[in-house]
């Protein structure tokens, strides 16, 4: 008869080990793979934008321009960073530990167009937003007409002027753009390479034969980068640009490598937390975690005996699990999800409450401490099954509707609630019932007292009452 | 302890002393709505090389004004990191240009250095009026889906039970009894320390509704069985009255333990989650009281229609 308790009891023992070597896998690396804990963004600092495209767009648009983003995502070099479409026409991004997010997303929204332009001689301001043949209206930060004019920074404007593009940024050959930075002079500046093709490669090429020792203006997404002059004709449609610092060279070299975006996005949400705020966090989380467990612990020990020390145990054993589901799925863990986690603690004891409440009342109806353990576990059950339930339906509301907050912060704390419920049922029910067997059907463990029943048979009739 | 049933009406005037005052509050001042569901933008900014005391709210309010955001709302405040002192100040402002808000937000800190040295933007969070006037839409949806689908399920998991339909409105009513009393709370709470309605208070109420109705399905379960195993003769105020006297031990020990728990995050637990947790702690303590106290009583006012009194005797309870 003992295989009723065996079976149940190594398949517990075995899933505990397997999620106790994920979690504590050496160097976060477990059967090769990366387990380490991924943290969302209100933990390890970084940016998230909701950005959305102006105009009117399509499905094939939207996916053409979150493609180029990702592609710029990966120029920058941020690891587990998230673009995503949401909706019609938004993206979201979440570029997780970026120093500067201000110039990671202007580098990623920026619309990448290169356009060289014909100034009539004219040489331009570097910085200056112009309008082009190629794009007319170009897009200008606001400016606030309440605001008195600051004449040592004035707001840019745009003058009506509309200058003749010569080269289409279809035309640009993203294969061959690159950066050139040479090392054997201080004074050499920082340049990126380009190749034009087609059309505009020999309108270039006219152009510039045409108007040796002009200016001719390099310009960015309607921002003229410089003018140099003219030296001799651009055949075969390549150059350079040249630019004062390396970060403005990889920004350039990023927009035009990756190509260009097919829409303009602006921006409606953001949210930008500190690397030193979220550290914090992970800190005072861990700190909370650790003393509500053990508090809980404590309460259910000294309110319940020996059946307490057993549903310690099974706490333990849930956390083990529940972190190791973290890491290997993974799971980003959030500030709202480690919340989470910590009301769930509160919930997988629930479930051993109710089942020790009814063990108790079944040993004070003088059944025999086997019956009463089995009867207690099947009286709980349609309580436990309902409220988990009702449960689960409110964190499957919470996270389809967390998307509509285009943030990750209570998606992830619905995951975790729902996680939390489902695994606190198997630690609950199967591994506190299955060690609890065991035990009674081994003689030493027989007291009532352990069960918190008191010995006197006098005390139990009034307790039953 | 017989009359845990037979005095519900006392018991539903007790919450209506909680809820009452709390509907008066929002009536005046309504709730105090964060950026998530009004829009705007929350600047927490570090200065690391001044003192609380040499921040000066209206000057930093100006900065903001001279460079686009008027009306900014600032508040100073000393914060612990790391056991070191720093000077704080979190400003609410309108939220930030949807075409420009990289160069914004240089321009506010190359200002704000200008005048207090080296300033760290610690968070900042901005939100448009589209996104936060669907936020608010699906807020709304949100809670009365889950009320929807709780109703439909209880009524499902009853369904052996005589009248299954009211178990799930009984649940559904002590479940919205919570959401006013966390309401109200939060107006009152929002008229003296500030607290905001964000997506962190949104996610409290929708985890108290489920925690809620948690609470009442126990009390509910223990209702359905006795009911089966009725003995003739049994008084049906009785059984009610005994199942809830059973489930009490259960009812006050989950509540301990995840007092415990909430307690021990709001202590420990980082500032960001702070109002997160005291909204859950008040949620819970009333979602507690209203499955012990108001929702299997709601079925004994059911069971006798005692609403058709009322009015006749000019008893002040309500449900």
């Amino acid at each position: 008869m003992r295989n009723r308790e065996i079976v149940p009891f190594l398949f517990i023992m075995l899933i505990t080990a397997l999620c106790a070597w994920i979690a504590f896998a050496p160097d976060n690396t477990w059967l090769g793979r990366d387990v380490s804990v991924r943290l969302g963004l209100d933990l390890q600092g970084g940016t998230q934008v909701l950005m959305k495209a102006d105009g009117v767009v399509d499905k094939d648009i939207m996916a053409t321009a979150a493609t180029v983003i990702e592609r710029r995502v990966n120029g920058l070099g941020v690891s587990e960073a998230i673009v995503q479409l949401s909706g019609k026409d938004r993206i979201i991004v979440e570029l997780p530990g970026v120093r500067d997010p201000e110039q990671a997303i202007e580098t990623l929204r920026g619309t990448g167009r290169l356009e060289f332009i014909d100034t009539k001689g004219q040489f331009l301001n570097e910085g200056t937003i112009i309008r082009t043949s190629g794009n007319p209206e170009p897009k200008v930060p606001e400016v606030d007409a309440s605001k008195p004019v600051d004449p040592a920074n004035p707001q840019p404007t745009v003058s009506p002027e509309v200058y003749q593009s010569i080269t289409d940024g279809r035309d640009l050959d993203t294969r061959q753009v690159s950066l050139r930075v040479t090392n054997d002079s201080i004074s050499a500046k920082p340049a990126v390479s380009f190749v034009f093709t087609g059309q505009s490669a020999s309108d270039l090429a006219t152009f510039t034969a045409a108007n040796i020792q002009k200016p001719m203006c390099i310009v960015l997404d309607n921002v003229v980068v410089s003018c140099p002059v003219v030296q001799s004709a651009l055949i075969g449609g390549s150059g350079e640009i040249t630019t004062s610092t390396r970060e403005d060279a990889e920004k350039i070299l990023n927009q035009l490598k990756y190509g260009s975006l097919p829409i303009t996005l602006s921006i409606e949400s953001s949210r930008t937390v500190s690397a030193t705020l979220g550290a914090n966090s992970v800190q005072a989380s861990i700190v909370a975690g650790m003393v509500g467990l053990i508090i809980v612990a404590l309460f259910m020990i000294i309110y319940y005996r020996l059946p307490g020390v057993l549903a310690t145990v099974a706490l333990i054993i849930y956390t083990i699990i529940i972190y190791a589901v973290h890491k290997v799925i993974p799971i980003t863990l959030t500030l709202s999800g480690i919340a989470g986690f910590i009301l769930s603690i509160g919930l997988a004891v629930d479930a051993n409450v109710l089942i020790f409440a009814r063990l108790k009342e079944e040993l004070r109806n003088k059944r025999s401490l086997l019956r009463a353990v089995d009867a207690g576990f099947d009286e709980a059950w349609p309580a436990i099954r309902d409220s988990s339930a009702s449960t689960l339906i409110t964190s499957a509301i919470l996270f389809v509707f967390g998307n509509s907050f285009g943030v990750s912060l209570i998606k992830g704390f619905a995951l975790t609630l729902a996680l939390g419920i489902v695994l606190s049922l198997f630690t609950a029910v199967v591994v506190t019932r299955t060690f609890l067997r065991l035990i009674v059907r081994n003689g030493a463990l027989q007291s009532l007292w352990l069960y918190e029943i008191s010995n006197d048979p006098d005390l139990q009739e009034q307790s039953a009452v | 302890m017989k009359n845990i049933v037979s005095l519900r009406y006392i018991w539903f005037l007790i919450s209506l002393l909680i809820i009452v005052p709390g509907a008066i509050y929002f009536a005046l001042y309504g709730l105090r709505t964060g950026i998530d569901f009004a829009g705007g933008a929350l600047w927490d900014l570090h200065f690391t090389t001044k003192q609380t005391s040499d921040l000066n709210t209206e000057k930093i309010g100006e900065i903001f004004a001279a460079n686009g955001f008027e009306g900014a709302q600032v508040q100073v405040s000393t914060i612990k990191v790391n056991g070191k002192e720093i000077a704080s100040a979190v400003v609410r402002t309108k939220e930030l240009s949807p075409t420009s808000p990289e160069q914004q937000q240089r321009t506010i800190l190359a200002a704000l250095t200008a005048v207090y040295g080296d300033v760290q933007r610690e968070s900042l969070q901005s939100v448009g009026p589209t996104v936060s006037a669907e936020a608010t839409r699906s807020a709304a949806i949100a809670v009365l889906g889950a009320c929807v689908a709780i109703l439909i399920y209880l009524t499902m998991a009853f369904s052996k039970a005589p009248n299954p339909f009211r178990y799930g409105v009984c649940a559904v009513l002590a479940m919205l009894h919570d959401v006013l009393v966390v309401l109200g709370m939060a107006a009152i709470l929002g008229h003296f320390i500030g607290l905001e309605i964000d997506a962190y208070f949104l996610t409290a109420l929708l985890t108290i509704i489920s925690f809620s109705v948690h609470d009442t399905i126990v009390v509910f379960d223990r209702i359905r069985e006795n009911l089966m195993h009725r003995r003739a003769g049994e008084a049906f105020d009785d059984i009610i009255n005994h199942s809830i006297v059973q489930t009490l031990p259960r009812s006050i020990n989950t509540q301990l333990t995840s007092i415990f728990t909430l307690t021990a995050l709001l202590l420990f637990g980082g500032v960001t989650i702070r109002n997160l947790v005291l909204v859950l702690l008040i949620g819970l303590i009333s979602g507690t009281y209203s499955s012990i106290f108001n929702a299997a009583q709601l079925l004994v006012v059911w069971e006798h229609r005692e609403w058709r009194n009322w009015f006749r005797r000019g008893s002040a309870a309500e449900a």
